[in-house]
């Protein structure tokens, strides 16, 4: 009983830090408003009333990619490490279930992801390291006709949208091919300014 | 009076609570920032010229990599996205998703949208260059190949860019009216748009009834007597063009069977060790269908299908043959052609009702003032810089010539966009003085007369699709009217 108690507050918990469901309890328009309410003495209907606005504070629901953060214990942790198109390895800190393409995006490395993980295309091409390659499940007939279709295949070749981490790819490194044909003569590569 | 009074500290408490709030966390919007702040008057301003992917994904990098450019996408009709719109098969909806990474750019704070903007006609391309800072061109490919060959402009003779315009609500496309009374059709070209082509011919009108094909074209097929494709090529099987996903939907497609010559294979399965990947697993695949048996439950199938379709190698049209009447085409009298080996020489007259031909599409000149290559039709360019013409650049289709997937206009884009910012980086692009940017535009399209569909007004269209659609079970029913698509975007 107290277990199954405590896994619910977790959850819940977990859910609040995610942000699925919002913490009305933390919001300062809800702080705002109880306050006029009752300094004013106005009923709880008239809310926030501004000249010509009626501002209305809703429960919306806040969308976020990110992973339930440092709550989760460590067996869940899988580390990656991604090599971008200048060979800048980041890495990065997953969890079990994660999948690889998302992933990259959530930490804004330079993977694309047109068809949204469908197989219909091959921008989230990336290369495995031979020590993981082997490890991950062999590719759908449909991953590999798109995959046909990479400009720079190689044997190691996956595409990043079909790798669901696991903790046996602990360490897994995945390389983003050199598409491009104008890397300047000197290597020199625009900094964001 | 007290009323009052608690309204004002009720505006101010929420002035000051506005002001010292928190930074809003905004999820991953290609790495832009916190909020995309609005252009200041000196920042650097980039024109692009067409709506499709090569433009979009050109203006995706320009916005992400430097946190001052502004970015303005101009199309010339009044919907963005280009072939993913008007030429993704309707049975391909997950191609299409990419428009959701492109509506993420357009909604951008430094990236706007102008639709209903004809470049070349409403706004030149030096009206361009003077209001911005660089133009990249990226308005892709609106011609197509010609036959060259007798009879080309018979009725029943149709380039694959219209038909699949026409199933795909190309308002320019929308009178086709393509006569679909014959028995057998004849595709010239093995791509993959031959293939689409072929597949949205002979598949079950139940599968593209829930795709956003437009409703006169699913009509149309609907009553349709097609029913044998030839897909004929100038080469052999080694050559075949299409890539394996589009092969293997036809193999796989309901109701059909395939009807290869087994004599076009003869030497072909001896070299499939040599083969590069890609080039191998397809060259398996179409040996597999054209000349293995097939186990029980798929001959079964094949013998109850009713449609058939096949490739016919080797062949090039030499004449499109006239009905008696002399009004429309009645057959297709293909040359066989050698290659190394020696498969015999003369003619080969095909019965047909319907040539499509799909042997590519071709850029058109946009602006006297931009260079065009009549030869290779596309600009002439290197690594995107236009040649001899400064703060002109190009991406895409018009810049390598109409082959390849989204993929790879991306990375082309991708290429362009690097090189124009490597550009301002190094001063070779001028970007320190002020440029008016879309306000100058504007109101040289006003004195014109031409009112720009921006991209809230294209979310109104879609909305409108989408509402359409929805009653028919589609994902959208598109509207195929300029005039009726303006209507509803400045409602």
């Amino acid at each position: 009983m107290a277990a199954s108690a405590s896994v619910r507050s977790s959850v819940g918990l977990t859910l609040r830090l995610s942000r699925v469901i919002p913490d009305c309890s933390k919001c300062p328009f809800n702080r705002l408003n109880s306050y006029f309410n009752g300094v004013a003495g106005l009923s709880k209907v008239d809310r926030f009333r501004t000249l010509n606005r009626h501002l209305q504070t809703s429960r919306g629901l806040y969308h976020s990619e990110e992973s339930a953060g440092a709550e989760d214990p460590e067996e869940d942790a899988v580390n990656v490490v991604y090599i971008d198109r200048s060979g800048k390895r980041i890495p990065v800190k997953a969890k079990v279930g994660d999948n690889a393409m998302y992933l990259a995006h959530r930490h804004n490395i330079e993977l694309e992801g047109a068809c949204e993980a469908s197989l219909a295309c091959s921008t989230c091409h990336v290369y495995v390291n031979r020590d993981h390659f082997n490890k991950l499940p062999e590719p759908e007939e449909r991953e590999d006709d798109m995959l046909d279709m990479a400009p720079a295949l190689q044997e190691n070749s996956r595409l990043s949208c079909q790798i669901i981490l696991t903790q046996e790819l602990d360490g897994i490194e995945l390389t983003l091919p050199k598409v491009t044909r104008n890397f300047y003569v000197d290597g020199h590569v625009p900094k964001p300014h | 009076m007290s009323t009052h009074k608690g309204v004002l500290w009720k505006i101010r408490m929420l002035n000051i609570f506005l002001t010292s709030t928190r930074r809003v966390r905004i999820t991953r919007l290609h790495g832009a920032r916190g909020l995309g702040t609005s252009p200041a008057a000196s920042c650097p301003k980039v024109c692009i010229v067409g709506g499709g992917p090569a433009g979009f994904y050109t203006a995706q990098h320009l916005v992400k990599t430097r946190p001052d450019v502004q970015v303005d996408i101009y199309e010339r009709l009044p919907v963005p996205f280009g072939l993913v719109r008007f030429g993704v098969a309707p049975d391909h909806p997950e191609v299409k998703n990419v428009m959701n990474t492109f509506t993420q750019t357009a909604q951008h704070a430094r990236c706007s949208f102008h639709g209903n903007v004809s470049v070349g006609k409403d706004v030149t391309v030096q009206e361009l260059q003077e209001a911005y800072h660089a133009v990249v061109l990226s308005y892709g490919a609106e011609g197509n190949r010609t036959l060259g060959v007798p009879g080309e402009d018979l009725a029943g003779v149709h380039s694959a860019k219209d038909f699949v315009g026409w199933y795909n609500g190309l308002p320019t496309n929308r009178d086709l009216r393509p006569d679909l009374r014959c028995e057998t059709a004849v595709i010239l070209g093995q791509g993959n748009v031959a293939l689409d082509v072929a597949r949205i011919l002979l598949s079950p009108v139940d599968i593209l009834k829930n795709t956003d094909i437009t409703q006169p074209a699913l009509d149309t097929l609907a009553e349709s007597s097609v029913r044998r494709v030839l897909i004929v090529g100038r080469r052999g099987p080694l050559q075949l063009a299409c890539t394996i996903k589009e092969l293997r939907e036809m193999v796989n497609l309901p109701g059909t069977r395939p009807e290869m010559e087994a004599s076009d294979f003869e030497c072909i399965a001896k070299m499939l060790k040599v083969l590069p990947r890609p080039r191998k697993r397809l060259t398996e695949l179409l040996l597999k269908v054209a000349v293995e048996t097939p186990e029980e439950t798929e001959l079964e199938r094949r013998n109850s299908a009713k449609r058939a379709w096949g490739f016919r190698f080797f062949r090039s049209p030499v004449e499109i043959l006239p009905s008696d009447d002399l009004t429309r085409a009645a057959g297709i009298r293909l040359a066989v052609n050698r290659l190394e080996v020696s498969w015999g020489e003369g003619e080969d007259d095909v019965e047909c009702g319907l040539v499509i031909s799909s042997i590519g599409y071709k850029s058109l000149p946009i602006d006297p003032a931009v260079p065009f290559d009549p030869r290779k039709h596309i600009i002439p360019n290197t690594m995107g810089r236009v040649q001899k013409c400064a703060g002109l650049y190009c991406s895409g289709w018009v810049k390598r010539g109409p082959t390849g997937v989204i993929a790879t206009t991306m990375n082309d884009s991708f290429d362009t966009a690097r090189t124009l910012l490597h550009d301002m980086d190094e001063g070779t692009l001028d970007i320190s003085t002020v440029k008016p940017g879309s306000a100058g535009v504007t109101t040289i399209l006003e004195k014109r007369g031409v009112k720009p569909v921006l991209f809230s007004d294209w979310e109104k269209i879609d909305s409108e699709e989408s509402k359409r659609g929805e009653a028919r079970g589609k994902p959208r029913e598109k509207l195929l009217d300029v005039g009726e698509m303006l209507k509803v975007a400045w409602t």
